[in-house]
């Protein structure tokens, strides 16, 4: 499915998310990179030594080690594939929050609505940027965190910004 | 006539490379480039880019060129020769140019080729009216001067180049209509594949272009669906509305000058065509001629400066220069076989299997 159509399965998916006990402790990344290419800025850039597997073959998948991923963000924006999201369960009982690597403008503003994005772009939910992060170091690949029901945690991994008013 | 120890014929990620490795060991180099400035491909490619940070990994194309050009530029012992067409290399060793005013001859110790490789084009009805682009001239229409192609596209490859410029047309606020491959599977990586999916963009593999509709200019495009055959399944015909149809349907070596040396060539599939058989220090059979980057084989840019600096490194060694460079280009080569380890290396692997065969 994924080779022919660019979505992965729901349970390829579910497979790169942390223990349901870590998910309940704060922010963790989640690299949806699910082939194996010649590419390790994931690991290069994280100051946690979280990144597994990549050392010894480029060509690995990497694996993030949940003990060390403090959900810092900074893989987000290095990632070249844009395949790596940090997720926060703990935002509150109803919404988590999560960072998306965006490279389109407009960018939106802190407090804006946005279309939420599932796999294959349809816009599923209007929901509020709580962040937008796109200072120089990021080179153009801006972090935006929006918040949003539980519901889409395995979907929506990208935005829409458009004329919204909630 | 000129004379210069080691020259290098294409300015883009292979010839800059093979460049600056040259000089930095202290070889007089001459580096040749039709185009008004240095960079190839890198000038156009405004994603981050694979590998790993040898390569520049996470770096954006356009910024890894302007790395080599200020290192071409400060290198005093690198000759620069822009916007100049080499276009012969003589049974003597003489290399001819034009640079636009005048015509000009030089011989070189050694020669380093890295002419890159041009865009394949696809059979099918009507496939000659405006509107029909390479990927590589949308890419440099949008990003090097600035101008959209048109409002609609359909994208014809699912290969990295197809999906990245699917990309960057949605960037520049066009609307891809599909993806179409006629391969099973999506060539290209798959982070890319996924990224342009969740921005709306449909792929359709076992797909292809039967014809485009128009008369003056493209109006729209009909494609179908392939059987395991490759061939057209009769009813699956559907009419796209769309006013550009980019074609990214691979590459091939740009050889004529290789071919001026007598090395020799053989013909390879996988590596895009006619290219030249090569030894581990990237010299062919036609001594003193190296190659480097897609002339030898298709495959990508940070390969490219891997193979560009092997083949500098060679090039300025066989001359005597410098020290240890064995040991230097060792590593460029360990670096150069991890790359190409993977599954998305096999095509070249197999390929270069086959010229030692």
């Amino acid at each position: 499915m994924l080779k022919k159509t660019g979505i992965p399965k729901l349970e390829t998916i579910k497979d790169k998310f942390p223990s349901e006990a870590r998910r309940k402790k704060g922010p963790y990344a989640v690299f949806e990179c699910y082939q194996r290419i010649p590419c390790n800025p994931c690991s290069t850039s994280c100051k946690f030594n979280a990144v597994e597997e990549i050392n010894d073959d480029i060509n690995n998948i990497p694996v993030v080690n949940y003990e060390n991923c403090t959900g810092c963000g900074l893989c987000v924006s290095a990632c070249p594939g844009l395949a790596c999201f940090v997720i926060d369960e703990t935002y509150s009982d109803e919404k988590f929050t999560i960072k998306i690597p965006y490279e389109l403008l407009p960018l939106p503003k802190k407090g804006d609505f946005v279309y939420a994005l599932d796999r294959e772009g349809n816009e599923v939910d209007k929901v509020e940027v709580i962040r937008v992060q796109a200072n120089k170091s990021l080179d153009n690949t801006n972090v935006i965190t929006i918040a949003l029901p539980k519901k889409h945690i395995y979907s929506v991994r990208s935005i829409k910004v458009g004329e919204i008013s909630e | 006539m000129e004379n210069t120890e080691i020259a290098v014929i294409g300015g883009g990620p292979a010839g800059m490379c093979a460049a600056i490795a040259a000089a930095e060991q202290g070889s007089r180099v001459t580096l040749f480039d039709r185009g008004k400035e240095y960079g190839g491909q890198l000038v156009k490619q405004t994603h981050r880019f694979f590998g790993s940070e040898k390569e520049y990994a996470g770096t954006r194309g356009i910024n890894i060129s302007d790395i080599f050009l200020n290192k071409v530029k400060e290198n005093k012992l690198i000759e620069r020769k822009k916007d100049t067409t080499v276009l012969s290399i003589y049974h003597d060793g003489v290399i001819t140019y034009e640079d636009r005013n005048s015509y000009g001859r030089i011989t070189a110790e050694r020669t380093i080729i890295a002419t890159g490789a041009s865009e394949k084009m696809l059979p099918f009805e009507n496939n000659d009216i405006p509107g029909v682009y390479g990927a590589g001239a949308v890419q440099t229409l949008m990003n090097q001067y600035g101008v959209v192609p048109g409002d609609k596209v359909l994208m014809i490859g699912a290969g990295n180049i197809g999906l990245i410029v699917s990309y960057q047309l949605i960037q520049a606020g066009v609307k891809v209509e599909a993806i179409i491959d006629a391969a099973p599977e999506i060539g290209g990586f798959l982070v890319h594949a996924s990224k342009i999916r969740r921005l709306g963009v449909p792929i359709i593999t076992s797909t292809s272009i039967k014809k485009a509709i128009g008369k003056n200019y493209v109006e729209g495009a009909v494609i179908g669906s392939l059987d395991e055959n490759w061939k057209f399944i009769p009813g699956t015909e559907k009419e796209l509305d769309v006013d550009t149809i980019c074609l990214s349907v691979g590459l091939s070596p740009l050889v004529e000058l290789l071919n001026n040396t007598k090395c020799k060539m053989k013909y390879s599939a996988l590596l895009g065509g006619f290219v030249p058989l090569k030894d581990k220090n990237l010299e062919t059979t036609a001594k003193g001629y190296y190659v480097a980057g897609d002339v030898s084989g298709v495959e990508e840019a940070s390969s490219a400066m891997l193979e560009g600096t092997i083949a500098g490194l060679s090039a300025a060694d066989s001359l005597g220069y410098g020290k240890k460079i064995e040991n230097i280009k060792q590593e460029y080569i360990k670096g150069l076989e991890d790359l190409r380890a993977g599954p998305m290396g096999e095509k070249i692997r197999l390929g270069l299997k086959q010229l030692e065969g």
